[in-house]
């Protein structure tokens, strides 16, 4: 076993020969045991990386070691869920979870399947291109948990859902974790949605970490300051300032004490994503870097 | 057996919410020496929060003393807690001299909220309320 769930080192994908490069350059660790957010904004990577994680993708360059080994060999370990939440559109709901039975003869766990389509009201023998958007999300999410996956890769998995079932769904991923230790990296762009979910995060934007770390830890690296207009930033990492008449308002990494008469208060979650994405320029941190290398 | 409220609008930390709901349950009498927390099971399927922020108000209501955990069974209850000082302790009339002084030396319901405040900050500043 390992305590690494996902390391990456400059890894890279490029799609075609001559196309951009999706992902450049990510280097992070995500630890066993959390619940991480891959946040970024559109196009910035984020299913890129998740189905390099899964195995579905080869990198171009640099390294991904998943669950201790290659992405390829821990699949079995592994659940993943796109985007689009790929399913045979017409094998019924039951006879989907009797192919996840199959598919995964050593590890299936039927109930914990049974018990999320189940919560969802569905009827066994709907066939699945009958279901709604957020039907076939429970459906998936049942497939991807019944394989008792070490590691779960969901991209986007909330975006079909009602408020009602992304709230119950994702108490049910919260329970996988606390329960069976399940890592769970799971992609949006609405940092909101993620919040109080996850105590990982990873901020993917134009291709490139920008932020990798305990949420906890990045918060607490930040401080968001007011102070007057010709205060002296310079000592500290700034992510981005503003000044506005006699009041500058800044969000910073400080590299010591700050002057007593600065105001100072932690940034919350999104105002941090927000004030990375806004200045692609300022520098990143990933503080789990040393640790990969 | 308490169920927690998050309001991710407060502003305040979800592990802040958890410890500061179950110092009113236990100040209001709602939970008794002897009761048993919520799991962080049964905490996360309600309120789809991190286990671990669980764990950590559970961890941080242990630092304190007012809670236990016991292996394998959960979180227990170990002290109630003492109500806040009422209104005819001596703190009370203090401040409530201290109030009425303010108003009478011009000042608004606004800026004597931002004094106390500033006040309170300096006091606890680092501490949880």
């Amino acid at each position: 076993m390992t305590d690494t769930a996902i390391a990456a080192s400059a890894l890279g994908k490029r799609f075609g020969r001559r196309g951009g490069w999706a992902l450049r350059d990510c280097t992070f660790r995500l630890p066993a045991g959390r619940v991480c957010a891959v946040v970024g904004p559109n196009g910035a990577g984020k299913s890129t990386l998740l189905a390099l994680a899964a195995g579905l993708l080869g990198a171009t360059e640099g390294e991904l070691t998943v669950l201790g080994t290659t992405p390829a060999q821990a699949r079995t370990r592994i659940g993943y869920v796109a985007q689009d939440k790929p399913l045979y559109p017409q094998l019924t709901v039951a006879e989907t979870l009797q192919m996840g039975a199959d598919l995964n003869p050593e590890r299936w766990d039927a109930a914990a399947a049974e018990r999320i389509v189940a919560a969802g009201d569905l009827n066994p023998k709907s066939r699945v291109r009958a279901l709604s958007g957020g039907q076939r999300t429970r459906v998936a999410l049942a497939l991807a948990l019944g394989k008792r996956p070490g590691l779960l890769l969901l991209d986007e998995p909330m975006a079909d859902l009602d408020p009602l079932a992304r709230h119950e769904l994702m108490g049910v991923l919260m329970v996988q974790a606390a329960q069976h230790g399940t890592t769970i990296a799971m992609s949006s762009h609405v940092v909101a949605e993620l919040e109080d979910s996850c105590d990982h995060l990873l901020l993917i934007g134009g291709g490139r970490v920008r932020l990798a770390g305990e949420i906890d830890d990045l918060l607490a690296a930040h401080t968001r300051v007011s102070a007057d207009a010709d205060a002296d930033l310079a000592a500290h990492t700034v992510v981005e300032s503003r000044t506005t008449g006699r009041q500058l308002s800044a969000l910073i990494r400080p590299a010591g004490p700050l002057p007593d008469d600065w105001r100072t208060d932690t940034p919350s979650l999104e105002e941090l994503v927000l004030g990375h994405l806004r200045n692609p320029g300022a520098p990143a941190l990933a503080p789990a870097e040393e640790a990969v290398a | 057996m308490v169920e927690y409220r998050i309001d991710r609008r407060s502003g305040v930390a979800t592990y802040v919410q958890i410890v500061q709901q179950t110092k009113q349950a236990l100040r209001l009498g709602h939970l008794r020496p002897g009761d048993r927390l919520p799991t962080a099971r049964e905490v996360v399927e309600a309120t789809a929060i991190n286990p671990n922020t669980v764990l950590k108000a559970y961890r941080e209501l242990e630092r304190e003393g007012l809670v236990e955990a016991r292996r394998g069974l959960g979180t227990f209850v170990k002290r109630a807690l003492g109500a806040a000082p009422t209104a005819e302790s001596p703190l009370h009339g203090e401040l409530e001299d201290w109030a009425a002084r303010a108003h009478a030396a011009g000042l608004d319901r606004e800026d004597v909220a931002a004094l106390f405040t500033a006040v309170l900050e300096k006091h606890f500043q680092g501490e949880s309320s």
